[in-house]
């Protein structure tokens, strides 16, 4: 009898993005029970594990670097995944979340915590993790195997490119993804 | 000597945080608090822009309530240019409107929460997870994949994609409704509700099983806001700002949501990027409230609707005084309630004699320098507040997402469940999910709230007075 094939490692992250590039690929609906048997999901929002695992084989990067933390994780990220994929037009420009680099951080801080509001305005920073300068796209961080932009990327297009990658060729997208 | 557990990265959740729990020199909890860790600055960011940006901007918040924001901008700058959208782009956003909560609600219920009310609190963390309720319960896990589908379809359907379409803009909506797509959405409507109930069946019946977590996930007395009808119903597009107390009592009624900022505060703490809004004749804390599904329920009138107001008398029935519903670990239960309310909505609106009326857009150049939109996004009160300069630039914003309405409630629903659930400094992984499961209980979206959105994570910390880490938690 042959032994089951091997799960593929795959592993999802969300930095500086909305969710909906995540929510495109659970767009993909009932083709999430099909590639449940071909894939192990060992990290991301829709699972409990709390540690970036080694040797993954996919991950697929959602949002762009903003703060302190997201350039750590990607680094971390970057070390174990076998194939990174910026997903999404965050990961691959920096797209809305980078319309913040025309506004220095203290502005952007204080509009939010010290304008508007109402009780003990001050800007908070006790164990969460400062903004950096500016937001940046991943490859402007770290390298990047496979760019799939769209804001968000359709769905048929996250399981093609799902698809190809499983199967162990990295996919030439040419025309068929756009910006936007 | 005190400590302190971290939970990091809160899972299953839509968003970034983290979880620490401050035991005091008995080895007893504490206090427990919610960081939110993400920052993204909108209400700054888009200045500058032209309002009529605002919608497509904005929307670009939350990928999982993109039609929320797009509304409620959508409705600000309606505000802004002072007119009164035709009835028929009413309508039609009400319709787009119940799509994102149908498929925002099942999200929550089925592919994030159902494994702990399905497969257990304690159950294997490398299970419990919605391919690991594919695996044991493959009828309900398709079922919940084919609702959350439904609801987005009728986004598609409507407006043209799934997320971050255009078709909601300000004056009322691009183009009408056409036959086809009515008939699809109608013709969808029956097993939608099908699964409804039987998920509601389910919930009944795992009920029992869950008197602790119903005890103690964020069962106390606060306030509840909400907008309702003019009548007092439910309304999760328009109408005014109502607040209840725990027993039910109307504190303030239909106040003039555009005049929030009389009734609501925001405070900010050092440790959360994720701001405290408070009632203000309150004060900060006092003034804690409650939004979202659980919130709308207890301060609705009724329904309106068949099924959904049948399920309402079954709901009230969980409050034995006749108060208001006060664990909000029955927000899950709120949820499926307001799915049937939703879809009972939509057949209507669909079937009123007017669907396909083409007038759907007023047009409009800005005749007020301030406005301010208000809806009731699948987690509570939405609020958008412009306000523009001569040339129809954004110069100034405010955001208050209904996701930050909860904070104080969050916290103090975590440090209930820690205190009941993590004794000493040893951290059981039951225990820490628990913690966890309470904030899932409100479906809370971080990215909205912070105006950011980020990893569904959670650390808990055990630190010690002097706030050293002793011990972190983390599942690998
Ligand atoms: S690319 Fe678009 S959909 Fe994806 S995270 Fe960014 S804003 Fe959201």
């Amino acid at each position: 009898m042959n032994s089951p094939p091997e799960k593929a490692r795959i592993a999802t992250i969300w930095l500086d993005g909305c969710s909906g590039c995540h929510m495109s690929f659970l767009d993909i609906d009932h083709r999430l029970l099909e590639i449940a048997d071909r894939i192990e999901l060992v990290y991301g929002p829709l699972v409990d594990h709390k540690e970036f695992p080694e040797n993954v084989d996919v991950t697929i990067v959602e949002g762009a670097i903003t703060n302190e933390e997201d350039e750590h994780k990607i680094r971390l990220v970057r070390e174990r995944t076998k194939l990174l994929v910026a997903l999404g037009d965050c990961a691959v420009t920096g797209n809305v979340p980078s319309l913040r680099n025309s506004f220095s951080v203290d502005s952007l801080y204080s509009r939010a915590y010290i304008e508007n509001a109402a009780e003990q305005p001050a800007i908070p920073k006790e164990d969460i993790p400062p903004l950096l300068d500016r937001t940046r796209p991943l490859h402007e961080v770290v390298s990047v195997d496979l760019h799939v932009p769209g804001c968000p990327p359709h769905p048929d297009h996250i399981f093609s490119v799902l698809g190809d990658l499983l199967d162990g060729h990295i996919p030439h997208l040419g025309t068929i993804v756009r910006f936007g | 000597m005190s400590k302190t557990i971290t939970i990091d990265p809160v899972t299953r959740i839509e968003g970034h945080s983290k979880i620490t729990i401050q035991l005091n020199d008995q080895g007893q909890v504490d206090e427990a608090r919610f960081h939110v860790t993400q920052f993204r600055g909108f209400e700054k960011f888009t200045e500058g822009r032209p309002y009529y940006e605002m919608p497509g901007i904005t929307a670009r918040i939350c990928g999982i309530c993109p039609i929320s924001h797009l509304l409620a901008s959508a409705k600000a700058c309606d505000d802004l240019l002072g007119v009164r959208i035709p009835a028929a782009a009413d309508r039609a956003r009400r319709i787009l409107h119940m799509g994102q909560t149908v498929q925002s609600h099942a999200l929550s219920f089925f592919h994030l929460s159902a494994p702990d009310i399905l497969l257990g609190m304690d159950a294997d963390p490398a299970k419990r997870h919605v391919l690991g309720l594919a695996q044991a319960h493959p009828e309900i896990a398709k079922e919940g994949i084919w609702l959350r589908m439904f609801g987005q379809q009728v986004i598609e359907w409507l407006a043209g994609r799934r997320i971050h379409p255009a078709w909601v803009v300000p004056g009322g909506v691009a183009t009408p409704l056409t036959a086809e797509v009515r008939d699809k959405i109608l013709e969808g409507i029956p097993r939608a509700i099908e699964i409804t109930q039987r998920a509601l069946e389910l919930w009944h019946g795992v009920l029992g099983e869950f008197k602790e977590e119903v005890a103690t996930f964020g069962n106390f007395p606060t306030h509840f806001l909400s907008l309702t009808a003019p009548d007092g119903g439910l309304d999760l597009y328009d109408g005014n700002l109502r607040l209840r107390d725990a027993q039910r009592g109307i504190v303030a009624d239909q106040l003039d949501p555009t005049a929030y900022d009389e009734h609501i505060g925001e405070a900010v703490e050092p440790w959360s990027y994720l701001k405290m809004p408070f009632y203000r004749p309150q004060g900060y804390p006092e003034g804690i409230y409650r939004v979202g599904p659980l919130a709308r329920l207890n301060n609705a009138d009724h329904c309106g609707t068949e099924l959904a107001d049948k399920e309402l008398a079954e709901f009230r029935k969980l409050s034995a005084n006749g108060g208001a519903v006060l664990s909000s670990f029955h927000y899950h239960y709120a949820r499926l309630i307001e799915i049937l309310y939703c879809l009972e909505t939509a057949r209507e609106l669909l079937n009123h004699p007017d669907c396909l009326d083409t007038n759907v857009r007023a047009v409009a150049q800005p005749s007020r320098r301030e406005g301010v939109g208000v809806a009731e996004a699948p987690r509570g009160t939405l609020i958008h507040h412009y306000r523009i300069n001569d040339g129809g630039q954004i110069a100034w914003a405010n955001l208050i997402i209904a996701t930050g309405h909860n904070n104080m409630a969050m916290n103090r629903g975590i440090t209930q469940a820690a205190k009941k659930f993590v004794h000493g400094d040893r951290i059981e992984e039951g225990a820490l999910n628990r913690v966890e499961a309470v904030i899932r209980c409100y479906d809370p979206c971080l990215s909205c709230s912070t105006h950011a959105l980020g990893q569904m994570t959670l650390r808990l910390q055990l630190l010690d007075s002097n706030g050293n880490v002793l011990d972190e938690k983390a599942r690998a």
